[in-house]
């Protein structure tokens, strides 16, 4: 379904619903990664230049159907993979990406879309070296989401799907069909669980001794803007320099 | 099942039943003159007491100015620009096609999907893929292939609106030059559609003539289609 990866580059991705907490996480993670002397990038969901203010315009219209919301962000995804993600992988870089195909797996098919159409249109995509899925409980992540924010949008908390004419219960019933496809998804593609109730840093702990084992013995493309002090020799340096 | 006909997974999300409305497509490569014969069929028809609604590529106002402004820059890949175009198509069907043909409507389609499926072929888009996608799609109750031989295309297009970049493939690389860079890209399109042809059951119509010929045969394809099939909508006054 997802190509396996033949690229010298190294695709990690964190998934996971709204308040699992996986941002922070990929951040801490691009944060010591770049301070090893690793060549790492980094692509979040819904970002393309090309395509990001069409999604736009149509979430302000709420002109989306479930259909053409799942087409759109696939495009988006599209133009990033085209013109950023992939080539970066095959250049051998570490590419770390908040949300990825999972993302469109589970809200989608959360919307009714059909999951083996889903799963077709994403079909060109590499399969990641590592898929990290922060799960929280449904009300943790709930509680989260409504403490930081002072109010929620209406596809992040799935009005058009007449859950609920309450915006809060809305979003909360829409987040639980989610977290419901991602736990389906757990075995399907491998996905790594980590428990986005413990505390930041063991959660980091942990997502670095993931993250140690796969790059173990690899060498990627070498980072000419190497920090001072990185712990990590650069691969052209083999002696003295 | 005796709801509407789709090529694949159409939309499981609603309960689209048995569409009273007709749709008929007009396929064809650039300057095969689809749309005269659209604005002929269209005027026939609505004389003869049929509400008409009709549709092209691109005309989707979720995506029109977002996709024009990616066709004007130099980014925009095979993958991105071939789900630009399924975005399009999905918003005109869901929100256009359908609610017409529910209201009974015969519904004129200037190119259908095919054309974006020929296109996308050629610039190494993987084709099960695209057609898998496009089971979206509703099975047309007609469609008509307008088919010319290439140099009599490029002869219309010279005189009419002139040869442009996306219609001659000048992104292929084809040629050194936009004539025959269209020569070439078209075909290779031709040879897109006419594989096209067999799979999804095409009528070829000799678009060689001249148009009051290829009216006249579309004409009779479109009869037989509605003499069979369908009463009359008259529209309201």
């Amino acid at each position: 379904m997802l190509k396996p990866n033949t690229t010298k580059g190294k695709l990690i991705v964190v998934e996971g619903i709204d308040g699992s907490g996986k941002s922070t996480q990929i951040d801490l993670l691009f944060k010591w990664l770049q301070s090893q002397g690793y060549s790492v990038f980094f692509s979040e969901w819904n970002s393309s230049p090309l395509v990001k203010s069409t999604t736009k315009a149509a979430k302000k219209e709420k002109s989306f159907t479930p259909t053409t919301f799942s087409i759109l962000h696939c495009t988006d995804f599209a133009d990033r993979w085209e013109n950023s993600i992939y080539p970066l992988l095959k250049a051998g870089a570490i590419v770390l990406a908040d949300r990825y195909v999972f993302t469109a797996f589970a809200r989608d098919v959360a919307r009714g879309v059909d999951p083996e159409w889903v799963r077709n249109m994403y079909s060109f995509a590499i399969k990641p070296d590592a898929v990290l899925y922060f799960r929280v409980p449904l009300e943790v992540a709930v509680e989260r989401i409504t403490a930081a924010r002072a109010s929620l949008k209406y596809y992040e908390a799935g009005m058009d799907l007449n859950l609920s004419e309450n915006i809060n219960e809305s979003f909360k019933l829409f987040q639980g069909k989610i977290l419901e496809q991602y736990d389906q998804m757990v075995d399907e593609f491998g996905l790594t669980l980590i428990d986005g109730t413990q505390p930041v840093k063991d959660q980091q702990k942990k997502v670095r001794a993931l993250i140690k084992k796969i790059l173990r013995g690899w060498e990627g493309l070498p980072n000419p803007n190497k920090p001072a002090g990185s712990a990590r020799p650069a691969a052209e340096t083999g002696g003295k320099s | 099942m005796k709801g509407a006909n789709f090529y694949g997974a159409g939309f499981p999300y609603r309960d689209i039943q048995q569409l009273p409305g007709k749709l008929i497509v007009l396929e064809g490569t650039d300057g095969v003159g689809r749309s005269t014969q659209i604005k002929l069929l269209r005027r026939w028809l609505e004389d003869e007491g049929y509400a008409v609604s009709d549709t092209g590529l691109t005309r989707s106002t979720l995506t029109a100015s977002g996709l024009e402004a990616a066709k004007s820059g130099h980014t925009l890949g095979p993958l991105t620009y071939s789900l630009f175009y399924l975005a399009d198509f999905a918003d005109r069907l869901e929100n256009l096609i359908i609610p017409a043909l529910q209201a009974g409507f015969i519904v004129l389609s200037d190119r259908y999907f095919y054309s974006v499926m020929a296109r996308d072929a050629i610039r190494g888009v993987d084709k099960s893929w695209s057609r898998q996608l496009y089971g979206i799609a509703l099975r047309p109750d007609l469609i008509l292939y307008m088919k010319a031989d290439v140099p009599v295309l490029a002869q219309r297009l010279i005189h009419g609106r002139g040869l442009n970049y996306w219609e001659a493939g000048m992104d292929l690389h084809l040629a050194d030059n936009v004539y025959d860079s269209f020569l070439n890209y078209q075909t290779l399109l031709t040879k897109q559609f006419d594989e096209l042809a067999q799979a999804y059951n095409f009528i070829t119509v000799d678009a060689n003539q001249n148009p009051d010929a290829i009216f006249e045969d579309l004409k009779a394809h479109i009869l037989e289609l509605l003499h069979n099939r369908l009463t009359k909508t008259k529209k309201p006054k």
